[in-house]
């Protein structure tokens, strides 16, 4: 009986892993620029930890990946989508920085033979975090966590720089601590298009995991850049520059207005996060799960400048 | 469910009773069907927790006696690490002439995160600091009583979800202030009483993760021990490690003696020494 069933099993196996790179959405939002829209939710076993957006730009002669997925499955799931887009090499794996729903795929992107680039910091946040996501994202992950293998970039940015696709170039930069200490965006000059990894929320509230005033002062900078479109982290694949930032900017000048408040009046860091920024709420999706984390991380940093 | 994630699913499952298949087929159908039950059951059980606190009243306490009950000690700790590298915790200190009082991260690393003794006559009534969760875990405050009787409260602590790391933010920004100290005052409604904070630009970093580049340990560097002073007498002192969040802060209520200054001496496990000395009297 057992026999009977596993020979159809096999061909509805074939079949799925035939379809799999059709079912992996990877959009192109403008000629060679392709991105996939992660969803908006918490990384789980459910979604393979796709919630972060990817992208890809395509040069004459090589491709750069930017950030890779939550999971080997996913990440796996891109390179299948990106060979049916294009057959040439993959060259450049870049990733904006630590956070695993952006790096827990570059283990499929090993075997392309593609540099691993990142943020001058990002080895450090690597050393410093990896063991901790590997282990806690078990409890939500479960044995998706046993196929990750963290990757180090062996290419590092100081500030900026410019790698060559044959025919496009691309420039890399790293940021100061804002969202995160690895923050790293990518902007390709041909088509005026940005990826801004995390340092752009759109729709899903805003996550301060380095600099509360770093991350105000970084979206004021960022606004300089001459590009037409973005690619958020999280949110739409693509948005209108640079108005798309201007939900986030509202979010850290309320959530750093309210503290400064409180730290002023003499609160405590916990009856300050149980109010500042609440306002904010009905603007973001994930509100509950991020708000009261970036108003304690905040509260922290602020109560430095306090008198 | 997305359509690639969905087909992904499936494949699982497929993968999952095509490998649970191909072994059991020399075997009779009912055991496959067994080891398929026992097989999802193994998926979904949770290995058994060991609590680590037996082991830790032996570690830290010497197996001494405690008294589980509210009368001595309380603790206020949020339901969730919300950021889980800066978890406040508050512990109010009920009985007069509290000799010490302990927190302990059960599940930590370094479990024990701050050992608070106080000065006779100090009057702290209240005492809060910030501490680093990593896991879902038990938080024990236990007091001394002047006889020297240990009483102990706990709060469960869900740990915190998505990408928050019990780790630093912004490790050269650390590196660059280390040592700088900072001094509040709150004004309070009890004459007899003064409330005051002390905060530390310490990374209070735990180490041992291995630089991938480098292939270096990261040593551990962390405050170990802090006194706070009236004028001499002691207001409170403090031993701890890496469970405590960087930049440490402790916010107290004491019984303010008349002295004119506050004196911090903060030390860490690297013999760094960091002093600060401030007028008493600014708020209020």
């Amino acid at each position: 009986m057992l026999q009977r069933t596993i020979g159809p099993l096999v061909f509805a196996l074939a079949a799925l892993f035939a379809s799999l790179a059709q079912a992996f959405d990877l959009t192109e939002i403008a000629p060679g620029v392709f991105a996939h829209q992660g969803q908006t939710a918490l990384m789980s076993r459910d979604n393979f930890g796709d919630i972060a957006n990817l992208g890809a730009i395509v040069g004459e002669t090589a491709i750069a990946v930017i950030d890779t997925g939550g999971s080997r499955a996913e990440g796996e799931a891109f390179v299948a989508a990106l060979q049916q887009r294009s057959a040439k090499p993959i060259r450049y794996i870049v990733n904006t920085h630590v956070h695993p729903d952006h790096i827990f795929g570059n283990i499929a992107f090993r075997g392309t033979g593609a540099v691993f680039v990142g943020h001058k910091n990002l080895p450090r946040a690597l050393a410093v975090r990896g063991p901790h996501y590997l282990a806690s994202f078990r409890e939500t992950m479960g044995a998706l966590v046993d196929e990750v293998v963290l990757i180090p970039p062996s290419l590092t940015v100081e500030s900026e720089t410019t790698l060559d696709l044959g025919g496009r170039k691309i420039v890399l930069k790293a940021w100061r601590t804002a969202h995160s200490d690895a923050d790293l965006t990518v902007l390709d000059l041909q088509s005026g298009t940005l990826f801004a990894g995390d340092l752009l929320f759109l729709r899903h509230v805003p996550i301060v995991d380095g600099s509360l005033l770093g991350f105000l002062a970084v979206v004021d900078e960022l606004r300089a850049i001459p590009a037409v479109r973005v690619v958020p982290g999280h949110g739409p694949a693509v948005a209108p520059w640079p108005q798309a930032l201007d939900a986030q900017k509202a979010y850290l000048d309320h959530l750093t207005r309210d503290l400064r408040a409180d730290i002023a009046k003499g609160a405590t860091l916990a009856e300050s996060v149980k109010t500042a920024g609440r306002r904010e709420e009905p603007n973001w999706l994930l509100f509950e799960d991020y708000h009261t984390r970036n108003a304690t991380a905040g509260f922290a940093e602020l109560e430095w400048e306090a008198p | 469910m997305r359509a690639w994630t969905a087909s992904l699913q499936a494949r699982h499952r497929l993968d999952r009773s095509e490998r649970e298949g191909a072994r059991s087929l020399r075997r009779p159908a009912a055991t496959a069907v067994a080891a398929l039950f026992l097989l999802a059951g193994a998926a979904l059980a949770e290995e058994p927790k060991i609590d680590p606190w037996p082991g830790l009243v032996a570690d830290i306490f010497h197996d001494r006696a405690i008294k589980t009950h509210e009368g001595v000690v309380t603790l206020d700790a949020p339901k969730r690490a919300e950021d889980a590298a800066i978890v406040p915790m508050t512990i109010s200190l009920l009985e007069p002439g509290l000799r010490a009082a302990t927190l302990v991260i059960d599940e930590n690393p370094m479990p024990m995160a701050a050992a608070f003794s106080f000065g006779e006559g100090a009057g702290v009534q209240k005492i809060e600091t910030r501490v680093r969760v990593n896991s879902y875990t038990n938080v024990h405050v236990v007091g001394e009583t002047a006889d020297g009787a240990l009483h102990s409260v706990v709060k469960f602590v869900k740990a915190s979800g998505g990408c928050s790391a019990p780790a630093i933010k912004d490790q050269d920004e650390a590196a660059a202030n280390l040592g700088k100290m900072k001094f509040r005052e709150f004004t309070t409604a009890n004459p007899a009483r003064r409330e005051a904070q002390i905060m530390i630009r310490h990374p209070n970093s735990s180490g041992m993760q291995m630089d991938p580049i480098t292939r270096a340990y990261i040593p551990a560097h962390y405050v170990d021990k802090i006194e706070v002073r009236q004028g001499d007498a002691l207001i409170f002192s403090m031993e701890g490690g890496i469970s405590l969040s960087e930049d440490p802060s402790f916010r107290f209520v004491y019984a303010p003696n008349g002295a004119k200054t506050i004196r911090v001496e903060a030390h860490d496990n690297r013999g760094g020494v960091f002093k600060g000395e401030w007028p008493i009297g600014g708020a209020s």
